[in-house]
């Protein structure tokens, strides 16, 4: 590596879906130490239960197979270590593609390892409590899915340890991903809470890639990014006093500012003096964040406390089905038009198909998100009318899609351009367990 | 004389979520005019504007050496992103409702660059 004095870490993806692009740069000419692909949110890992219920060999991130491809010969070469998350709802299956991936690439000697124990089904019952809202399981009246602890660092560096190449989990805390190769590098304690709050700072910043690059930042006039089409993805320089810069790869699109990275510090975070993960309670209130090149800032004064007593589980449910449907109005009239629509369709639902669900009705165009009061501006022509449900009923979700597509003949004047939609829904709450409950474990692959 | 002009021009935002719980972090874009945010992107303030939407309590963190301020919302998302039948159901867009808001300069104020954009 290029620089002893500094661990040089990247994120090849934000979420499950991130571009791969940036990534394959990152690994080419970053130098780094460790790349992470941070891919999983809360209902992604509810699909991914849903995926494995119906094939035990998926449920896992459905790009692992293109990343890997692309990924696992260029950190070969570069002896760049990569942590996932992409092991979602099923990391020794994701493990044993890995393995297959990399015989076809003829990389010998590497040593993929699955991470797994955060899968708690057996410890969920009926009288689980739930919180927001407060229930039990038995309450919600619905099916479990399933059930994941959040891991921290610690299921994760038994890993290093054994000097695995490739790290491959499924639910563990995004900031930890990160934080685990950085304890390890500087072998930093493990009740070091002062340096474990800066590690998991880093973790923070980096967890979703292009957001901390000037990705989701761009607004024309007031907050420009140069050649956002081609924005970098995130290093940092982190150093063993837990400080770190946060730059990206020169001629990449993007930039790294203090407004870019104070707008990914507070990202999700509620009381920025407790961020709660498995690790620890990190205290973000007095970080200081400070140019200190083109593209370079550097963090500082991370804090923290002692970890939480217990681990946060997602329990997921099968929600039913979300309807979607819409239809469009243009010229004179639109708005008038599409509000007469949406109120038939919420008549029709309730008295013809009996549904008492409550059906959402929006006009895109003009409120599609908020339903914010607006002034009547007659110059609005051109509104979609869309409508949603969620039902456990798949009858009554198609009787959606039906109503609202008969108002192509049946309802006001010049409607068209009708699309509908049925999609299964998930729903997702939260729970503790005793951290003395999960036990992570870790088989290693060699190839 | 009372000038009003949108927090946008003095502050930029984004907005996270965590199940039916939105948070928008607001950042002034100079020193000058965060005690502005201070004054005046206050919980109540944004209940007034947002109240229809915004169902539950709204606690204000100040990081004042970051100039900037932290709005947590409960009850905002209408259930979160696994329940809210909204095209949003992130809540994504709120950073813009919140720079959306008025911003009240008094004549005492000082004129920043800002406010003319």
């Amino acid at each position: 590596m290029s620089q002893k004095e500094t661990y040089r870490i990247g994120t090849g993806a934000g979420f499950s879906s991130d571009r791969l692009d940036p990534a394959i740069d990152l690994v080419k000419r970053g130098q780094l130490n460790t790349i992470i692909f941070e891919c999983v949110g809360e209902r992604t890992l509810a699909f991914g239960h849903r995926d494995r219920a119906a094939d035990p060999n998926l449920g896992y991130n459905a790009l692992l197979e293109t990343r890997l491809r692309a990924l696992l010969p260029l950190c070969h070469a570069h002896g760049t270590r990569l942590i996932t998350n992409m092991g979602v709802a099923n990391p020794d299956a994701a493990a044993q593609l890995a393995v297959r991936i990399a015989h076809e690439l003829g990389l010998n000697g590497l040593r993929i390892a699955a991470v797994t124990g955060d899968d708690v089904r057996t410890l969920i019952h009926d009288e689980s409590p739930l919180h927001e809202p407060s229930c039990t399981v038995a309450e919600t009246g619905r099916s479990i899915l399933g059930a994941n602890a959040y891991l921290g660092a610690d299921a994760i560096i038994p890993a290093l340890e054994d000097d695995a190449h490739v790290i491959i989990t499924g639910r563990v805390a995004d900031p930890s991903l990160f934080l685990a190769p950085i304890q390890h590098h500087f072998n930093w304690a493990a009740d070091n809470w002062t340096q474990l709050g800066a590690g998991t700072l880093v973790g923070h910043l980096m967890e979703c890639a292009a957001q901390v690059t000037g990705g989701y930042f761009a607004d024309p006039g007031y907050k420009s990014v140069p050649n956002l089409a081609y924005v970098g993805f995130p290093i940092a320089e982190v150093c063993a006093d837990g400080t770190a810069v946060i730059t990206k790869l020169t001629d990449t699109g993007g930039m790294v500012n203090t407004q870019t990275v104070k707008e990914q510090l507070l990202y999700e975070v509620h009381n920025p003096n407790a961020y709660l993960t498995p690790d620890v309670t990190a205290d973000f209130s007095r970080v200081n964040v400070a140019e200190v090149g083109a593209d370079r800032v550097q963090v500082s004064n991370a804090g923290g406390a002692a970890r939480p007593d217990q681990l946060k589980v997602t329990v997921a449910f099968d929600g039913g089905y979300l309807a979607e449907a819409e239809v469009s109005y243009a010229g004179p009239g639109a708005v008038d038009r599409a509000a007469l629509a949406s109120t038939i369709v919420k008549d029709r639902i309730n008295k013809v198909h009996g549904i008492q669900t409550s059906c959402r009705t929006d006009l895109i165009g003009l409120n599609a998100l908020h339903q914010l009061e607006t002034e009547f501006t007659p110059n609005v022509q051109d509104v979609r009318l869309r409508t949603a449900l969620r039902t456990n009923k798949h009858d009554a979700a198609q009787a959606l899609l039906w109503e609202v597509e008969s108002l192509l003949c049946c309802g006001p004047a010049g409607g068209a351009g009708y699309r509908g939609r049925i999609e299964p829904s998930v729903l997702t709450y939260s729970t503790f367990v005793k951290r003395d409950q999960v036990t992570p474990k870790i088989e290693i692959l060699s190839v | 004389m009372t000038r009003v002009i949108e927090l946008r021009q003095i502050a930029h935002a984004r907005a996270g979520d965590k199940g039916n719980r939105s948070n928008v972090s607001v950042f002034a874009y100079t020193p000058e005019d965060f005690p502005l945010i201070l004054a005046q992107v206050t919980a109540e303030h944004v209940k007034l504007h947002f109240g229809h939407l915004l169902l539950g309590e709204i606690r204000r963190y100040a990081l004042p050496h970051l100039h900037g301020i932290n709005l947590v919302m409960d009850e905002a998302l209408g259930g979160g992103v696994n329940e809210s039948l909204n095209l949003d159901s992130h809540g994504k867009s709120w950073s813009f409702l919140i720079l959306s808001l008025p911003i009240e300069l008094d004549s005492g104020t000082p004129p920043s660059s800002n406010y003319n954009k």
